[in-house]
Formats: C-alpha cells, structure tokens, sequence
C-alpha cells in the first residue's frame, strides 16, 4: 500500500532525507551574475582547459560532485547511488561524468526539469530504505545546448526577444538518511501538460501551464497554505513564463505573488547581461538551488522552499516535424524541519 | 488544473510576449547593410582603378567581401555585428560567408569529413537548393518567353 502518498500526485516522507553537502559550479557570465557570491566555483573560460564543450560540461558534473563529497567528508564508496541528468542527446554529459566515478548510475532525462527529478528520486530511494547517500546532479552548457538545439555560435543572427540563455553550470547535492537538514520533506511529481506552443523561442510560455499545474496539485495534495512556504521558485520559466505561471495559478485561487520567484530571473540581470527572458537548462535551477537557496536555507534565511524545476520535453526533429513543446515540472519541499 | 484550450492560450501569450522592436531593426539594417554594400561599391571601383574591367572586377569584389565575412566571423566579429544589423549583415554576401563559416567551425570537433564538410552548408544549403533551383525554373520560363 502507497502509505506515504498525499493525494494523488503528492509523497509524504516518513523519514525525510536530510541534504547534507551541495556543490555549485558556473561559467563565466553566471560567475557575474547576482548569485555570484554563492557558488563553489566559477570558471575563468567556458572551456576549462578540455578539448570541447561536452567533455568540459561533464567535468563540470564530477567537480560539483567532488565538491559535495569534500564538504561532507565523504568519498565515493560512502553513496549508494548516482542519479544524474543533463540535456545532450543520450545524457552524455551525466553517462560520461559517472564512468569516472565508481557509483552505481541512474540516468534521468527531464529536459531542465531533471534536477528535482533528481532529487525526487533520490530522496525516495533514501527514505524507502534502499540507500544511506546518495548524490543528485545535473548540469547544462550553453554552447553544448545551443549546438544541440538551435544554431552555431558564430552565426550573426538575432535571437528573439522571447529567448532564455542556457546556464552553463552544474549543481550536485549528497542526501542522507541522517543529519540536521535541510530535509526534503515532499515530492510532487508533475503531469506532462502541453499547452500547443510550438515556438521554440518562447519556452517560459510552453512550461508554464505544467509549473502552475504542478504548485496548484501541492497545495491541494499536501495542505499546506501558502503562509507555510518562504520562498515558491520554478526552475526556469524566465519573465514570461513567471507572469502566465502567476495567472495560472492565481485563476486556481492561489495568489503565491509575494513569495514566488523564478531561477531563470535570479541567476542573469537581464538587461545587463543581455539574456533576453532570463536563464534556463538544467544548470539553471541545480546552481540556484545548490548555491543559493542551500545557502540560506542553512543560514536560516528561508525555512521552507517548495523548488519546482521545469523542463521542455521537445527535441529538434520533434520541432522540426511540426510538434508543439510539452512541459513537465516536479516540485519537492526542502525544509529545515522534518515536519 | 482545469485543460487548458490551446486557442485561447496561444491568443493570451501572443498578448503578452514582448514586441519586436521592428523600427530599430530596419533602421539598423538598413545602415549596416547600406555600408556593407558601399562598401562593396568602393572594391569595385577600386579594382577598376588597378586595370580590371567591369566583368573582372564584379568577380574579384565578392571574392573579396567572402573573405572578410568569413575573416570576420573566425575572429568572433560577425555575430556581434548580425546581433544589432540583423538583415543589414545576413542578406548581403558578407552574411553567406558567415552562414558556411560558422558552422563549420562549430563542428570541427566532429572531424573533418562528417563535422566541418558536413555541417557546412547546414544553414547555407536550403539556399543553395532554392536558389540553383528557382533560377533553373525562370532560366526556362525565360527561353519560352524571349
């Protein structure tokens, strides 16, 4: 019998895993960005001294990694498991970063939405009993990200209004059976919603739906009101998204407007930077939360996040053949209380 | 959540997206692109000055502009140039260059035969095919006609 399931989409941890060590690591332009003070490492050039942007993205995973397992005091033989996900065909990024590693491997593929997934995963697998440690990473590569999915760096085109800037980052954080916390206390696990959109440039509006879909099914599932939570923030809706995710769910009777932010608005100064509608990619909300959020939740300036990663399940021969872009978003409760 | 009607939705985000500022970006265009082609015309003139005439220099000026686009997008140049002159810097044969260019040098980590000779004409070629073949449709039409 389901005994830990709130609802219908909800779990109830009995044990919450506590996250006990978080590693962040960034490129050059998040490393200027306004979390700049938060993260472990940044990166002087987007290539780290490796022969190409895929082999420099997953370095970037098993540094995150080995970060997280310094501050802990950990090695690798102490975690039961690896769950990882990035955005390149096959999950190369995560495949390539554990054949370094001697850590049993679960790959994951949720498009930006992967390091919630992740950390879902995780925290059942350790609340279930079936691992002491386990890690969860993700990361993203801007250049790995544009090559993949839209077009080559050099080309003098001008990028859309609507368009988000993939975060060139990665994010690790090592759950455990024990500690003081923070704890993940809740998951809930998002429905693929498609809203139709079928421009590419405009991910913020074709996720939205299913963020809103995600946070309205919490609350209804878990009971919480919106005064529990500190601090609401989606992975990488970016400005658009933000303002129909607002709408969204203020239409469902929730008006989460004073606590509610997004990863994707944090981590650039758009108009500075120049990115557009904001950051995303699976770097995104795994930096921001790794970094930042972790930060201060230890601080004791946040006591309860509900962190909802979203993700873009498209690929470019699904865009190309004319299919709309289906969202997906996973929400999971860190708290620095087990109740 | 209720289902969302996909009609609706996309007429409410059409509503809230963010304009393109078109003014900004012909006006931008049509300088840059203008200068381009000047640009081009002094070549011209140029080669014509050194002896070359008409026909000979209307095939040394691309060959030169070809080169500085394709100079300009390996020092990392031209996407900042496209990125405010938008059409000013692709329509023009400077931006062919860069659509062959930067391409292949993006995927010269996937070798030499299926990276850079076969990603090259990834952007270029739709034009290519269109271009060759639309000449070939009124190159025809042309002999009936005359």
């Amino acid at each position: 019998m389901a005994i830990k399931k709130l609802g219908s989409q909800t779990i109830l941890f009995k044990n919450p895993p506590s996250i006990i060590a978080t590693g962040s690591i960034v490129g050059p332009k998040e490393g200027e960005g306004p979390l700049k003070n938060y993260y472990d490492v940044i990166l002087n050039d987007d290539l780290k001294n490796e022969k190409s942007w895929e082999k420099c993205e997953s370095k970037m995973q098993i540094d995150a990694i080995n970060t997280a397992l310094n501050k802990s005091n950990l090695t690798e033989k102490d975690i039961d498991y690896l769950f990882a996900g990035d955005l390149l065909n096959q999950i190369i990024s995560s495949g390539f970063a554990a054949r370094k590693l001697a850590i049993p491997f679960f790959g994951l593929y949720g498009a930006c939405s992967t390091m919630t997934e992740s950390l879902s995963l995780g925290a059942m697998a350790v609340d279930g009993g079936f691992a002491d440690k386990v890690i969860c990473v993700t990361s993203s590569h801007f250049s790995t990200a544009e090559r993949q999915f839209r077009y080559p760096l050099e080309l003098g085109n001008q990028r859309a209004l609507t368009t988000q800037w993939t975060v060139t980052g990665s994010g690790a954080a090592i759950l455990s059976s024990e500690d003081k916390g923070p704890f993940i206390t809740h998951v809930t696990t998002g429905k693929v919603v498609d809203p139709g959109i079928k421009d590419v440039n405009n991910m913020g509006a074709a996720m939205a739906p299913a963020a809103a879909d995600t946070i309205v099914q919490h609350f209804k599932d878990s009971g919480f009101k919106i005064d529990d939570y500190d601090l609401i923030i989606t992975g990488d809706l970016a400005t658009i998204g933000k303002g129909i995710a607002l709408d969204l769910i203020k239409k469902e009777g929730f008006d989460i407007t004073s606590i509610y932010t997004d990863c994707g608005i944090e981590i650039f100064d758009n108009k500075k930077q120049d990115t557009h509608s904001g950051g995303s990619g699976c770097g995104c909300s795994a930096v921001v939360f790794t970094g930042y959020i972790y930060k201060e939740m230890l601080e004791g300036n946040v006591n309860r996040v509900l962190l909802v990663s979203t993700g873009a399940l498209h690929s470019p021969t699904s865009v190309q053949q004319g299919e709309s872009v289906p969202g997906i978003a996973h929400a999971i409760t860190i708290s620095n209380k087990k109740d | 959540m209720k289902n969302i009607n996909q009609k609706d939705y996309k007429n409410y985000v059409d509503g809230i997206v963010p304009k393109p500022t078109y003014l900004k970006n012909c006006i931008w265009a049509f300088i840059i692109g203008g200068l381009i082609c000047t640009f081009g015309q002094f070549i011209t003139e140029l080669v014509m000055n050194y002896g070359l005439n008409k026909k000979e220099a209307a095939t040394a000026t691309p060959i030169i502009l070809i080169f500085l686009g394709a100079f300009f997008t390996g020092l990392g140049l031209y996407d900042r140039l496209g990125k405010f002159a938008g059409a000013g810097s692709i329509v023009p044969i400077t931006g062919f260059a860069n659509s062959i260019v930067s391409p292949a040098m993006e995927f010269k980590r996937e070798g030499y035969v299926l990276g850079v000779a076969a990603k090259m004409f990834s952007i270029a070629g739709p034009v290519l095919v269109y271009g060759f073949g639309s000449s070939v449709i009124v190159g025809i039409i042309y002999y009936f006609i005359d």
